[in-house]
């Protein structure tokens, strides 16, 4: 059984029809990416999934557990995390205050202190400004925060919404890498980008959405093949 | 080269700057009347008034802004120069006020400023008369005002901050003496009095201070006296405080139950950062709920409570009218949730005031006759008695608030005032986290509603109008947004300093206007700001102390 699985979801913006009956899977493991052009509803697809948003029709299970409608708060309880787009971190809190916030729904102190640890290792740079007021990071390292406070959550499965946006391509080069790292580490990633190279590197397979609609799934080196996919996404004509 | 050097010793545009500003502000001092009211109170009787000390402040700061920024170049100019440039900024104030005279000697500026009188013109004078020569008094005070900020801040910086505290003090007695005591200001003999002492006591104290400390360091026991006086000075003097007497007394009861709704909003728009304008429905539902069940003269509940019988109930109604009002709002975000809060804020005044509740509530009469609180023989009748009771009360919120700030509930608080969608998906439930910062502002303000209605024995719908809302939320504006002692250095500064000066109590919304400006532009933290807010926003200061000192650059390594 897949971990989670969303069915013929719609989500309404009150009278804008955002989501038009997405599908899709993520196994237990796996790297899924969601691809498409600016406006096609991949933060609409994430943020319905976490609970911020809830589908007019369709259901989204977790493990066989339905959690569509969930409030957001119980559905991180369940495993499930996101790193919003934009980052998003609490710009007046500190790097430390930031990451113990993101543990807000656990009760174990000796996991949150080893998550802690982990996310510092993963991000050194996080540890050097330990103290340091959120706001005042630079754009690479507020993302490191923002992924680093999900994964304080312990999810199971994390969100990511766009990781690259507005970064060097070096510190993409990295990113990229941590997030191949964190998946190694056990946990499950639906990665949503417009980076499509990078993303379709790391993938096991990926979904492409268009104008609220999933327009092709199939294996992340397939669609790295793919005609449309080269000439949309990619930029190679 | 050369021009550039002449050009940093002396910068024309400094003092100009200056002193044409502080200039427009003494002409707005004067025509609005505020320096006229406020001369008929003496400082030093037959020499200085409270409006002449009023209008000395714009001269002051011209001549101290010119003198330091003028000094603060890279390259100091010589002496002369700096006072060159206090005495022009002096001398620009003065003739913008020398201007006014002028204008007022041909035209007759009465009919659009009420307060161009020839009393105004008289004291702008120094009695002198606009006629002749009087018209230039104030360019020959601003003249020497400017030359004498100039010498004072050339002094050395010990003897500097011991004379201005000297010159300070003797307004600030004179006031106080004068507000609280019904004196009559200062004599010209303990003026000087004061200012000896001040100055001589506060050099000899900034000479000594080192060698004392270290002293008292040296010894065990002195060492534990420092400790306990830091916190035994404090509250000494806040027990005694009523030994000065009613009037003095009554001051401080404001300021102890506006501060006490200050640290209730405080947890509302501080903390969980919602804007509510209503909040003296809550203040309304306390006081109501303790006259309802207390006063005699309301017969239909068939009950007379006692006030510490009565307060659980007032403060408990007024918790879950917080919820009750919350749930309505708890989607709605900034300027919505202000707007919707300051209609439940009138609506509550309303319902109060309606002929249809006047069977239970009194209506316009109010209710009367509400008990005082009793202990045993003791009764919180006196403003004296009462300061125990609000003391008291502040006491218990600000520990409440204090324990609440770091706790689990205050972070939520923290995180959902920084951005509402990602809290809830930190984990935070949206729904309880909003209601408990309303029911706890709530609770507070009903405790002090309920404290305030048997203060006064009687209660009208008339004390809870908008204006409590926005009293309270100036005082947390200026104290310092989600701080705890700055609610009541706020409430102190925005309740109790009015209060001193009665006779500007027309002119307090002005006074709050120009505080609030003045704050922002200045110190937009607050008096007493909360060390948070104080990073944020001097983010270059706080750098410059970072031990590793480097910046942050966003390319990787
Ligand atoms: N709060 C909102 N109210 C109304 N419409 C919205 C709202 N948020 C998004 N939309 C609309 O829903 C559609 C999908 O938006 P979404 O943010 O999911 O796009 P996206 O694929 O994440 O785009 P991008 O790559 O630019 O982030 C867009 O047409 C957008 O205008
Ligand atoms: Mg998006």
């Amino acid at each position: 059984m897949a971990l989670l699985e969303v069915k013929d979801i719609h989500t309404y913006y009150g009278a804008i029809h955002a989501l038009k009956g997405i599908s899709i899977h993520v196994d237990e493991g796996e790297i899924v990416t969601l691809i498409g052009a600016n406006g096609a509803g991949k933060s609409t697809t994430l943020n319905t999934i976490c609970g911020i948003l809830h589908p007019g029709e369709g259901t989204i299970t977790l493990d066989g557990q339905p959690i569509h409608e969930l409030p957001a708060h119980e559905i991180v309880m369940r495993g499930v995390s996101q790193a919003p787009e934009g980052r998003r971190v609490f710009g007046r809190l500190t790097v430390i205050e930031n990451l113990e916030m993101g543990a807000y729904a656990r009760s174990d102190k000796a996991g949150i202190a080893r998550d802690m640890e982990r996310v510092f290792a993963l991000f050194p740079r996080l540890k050097e400004r330990a103290k340091q007021v959120a706001g005042t990071l630079s754009g690479g390292e507020q993302q490191m925060l923002s992924i680093g406070r999900a994964l304080m959550a312990n999810p199971r499965l994390l969100l990511l919404d766009e990781p690259s946006m507005g970064l060097s391509p070096i510190l993409v080069e990295a990113i990229f890498d941590t997030i191949r790292q964190i998946n190694s580490q056990g946990t499950t990633v639906l990665l949503v980008e417009q980076n499509a190279l990078m993303a379709l590197s790391i993938a096991s397979r990926g979904y492409v959405l268009q104008t609220g609609e999933i327009v092709l799934h199939d294996t992340a080196a397939a669609l790295q093949e793919n005609e449309m996919v080269r000439k949309a996404y990619l930029g190679i004509e | 080269m050369q021009a550039i050097k002449v050009k940093s010793r002396f910068n024309w545009l400094l003092p100009v700057k200056a002193g044409l500003l502080a200039g427009v502000i003494a002409l707005l001092l004067a025509l609005v009347g505020i320096v006229e009211i406020a001369n008929q109170r003496p400082v030093i009787p037959g020499v200085l008034s409270v409006g002449q000390t009023l209008l000395l402040l714009p001269f002051l700061w011209a001549g101290y802004r010119a003198v330091r920024q003028a000094g603060s170049g890279e390259e100091a100019p010589p002496r002369f120069w700096l006072f060159v440039n206090g005495a022009l900024a002096g001398l620009l104030t003065g003739a913008l006020l020398t201007a006014l005279l002028l204008v007022g000697k041909w035209i007759n500026l009465r009919t659009v400023f009420i307060n161009a009188s020839p009393e105004l013109y008289n004291l702008l004078t120094m009695g002198a008369g606009p006629a002749g020569v009087g018209i230039l008094v104030p360019m020959i005070a601003g003249l020497v005002l400017g030359v004498v900020v100039a010498a004072i801040s050339l002094l050395p910086e010990r003897m500097r901050g011991s004379v201005v505290l000297g010159l300070s003090l003797i307004p600030v007695l004179a006031i106080l003496s004068s507000a609280l005591f019904a004196g009559r200001g200062l004599s010209i003999g303990s003026a000087i009095a004061v200012f000896v002492a001040a100055t001589g006591g506060s050099y000899l104290w900034s000479i000594m201070q080192a060698r004392v400390k270290e002293r008292i360091n040296n010894h065990p026991a002195g060492q534990r006296a420092a400790q306990w006086s830091r916190w035994a000075l404090p509250v000494l003097i806040i027990a005694l405080l009523p030994l000065l007497g009613k009037y003095p007394s009554e001051v401080m009861d404001m300021v102890g139950l506006y501060a006490l709704m200050g640290l209730g909003l405080n947890i509302v728009v501080g903390f969980a950062g919602l804007l509510d304008l209503g909040y003296v429905a809550f203040f309304a539902i306390g006081a109501y709920v303790m006259g309802v069940l207390t006063s005699p003269e309301i017969g239909w509940t068939g009950i007379h409570l006692g006030f510490w019988g009565a307060l659980p109930f007032a403060v408990i109604t007024a918790t879950l009218a917080g919820i009750i009002l919350g749930i309505p709002v708890l989607g709605m975000r900034g300027d919505y949730l202000a707007i919707v809060t300051l209609g439940f804020g009138e609506i509550i005044r309303l319902v109060v005031l309606s002929d249809w509740l006047k069977p239970y509530i009194g209506g316009s009469n109010g209710i009367t006759r509400i008990p005082k609180a009793v202990i045993g023989p003791l009764e919180f009748g006196t403003p004296q008695t009462l300061y125990y009771l609000i003391v008291a009360g502040c006491l218990i919120v600000a520990f409440a608030s204090v324990r609440l700030k770091p706790s689990r509930l205050g972070r939520a608080w923290m995180a959902l005032r920084e951005d509402e969608d990602v809290a809830q998906a930190m984990g935070i439930n949206l729904v309880r986290t909003k209601l408990l910062a309303f029911a706890t502002g709530a609770t507070f303000a009903g405790l002090s509603g309920a404290i305030f209605a048997s203060k006064l024995t009687s209660i009208y719908p008339h004390s809870f109008n908008f204006m409590v809302s926005i009293n309270v939320l100036c005082l947390i504006i200026v104290g310092g947004m989600g701080s705890i002692p700055g609610a009541i250095v706020g409430s102190l500064a925005l309740v109790g300093l009015p209060e001193l000066l009665r006779e500007f109590t027309e002119y307090r919304l002005w006074v709050y206007g120009a505080a609030l400006v003045f704050m922002m532009l200045n110190r937009p933290e607050g008096l007493v700001p909360e060390a948070r807010r104080r990073l944020e926003l001097h983010e270059s200061e706080v750098e410059s102390l970072d031990e590793s000192g480097e910046k942050h650059v966003t390319v990787p390594g």
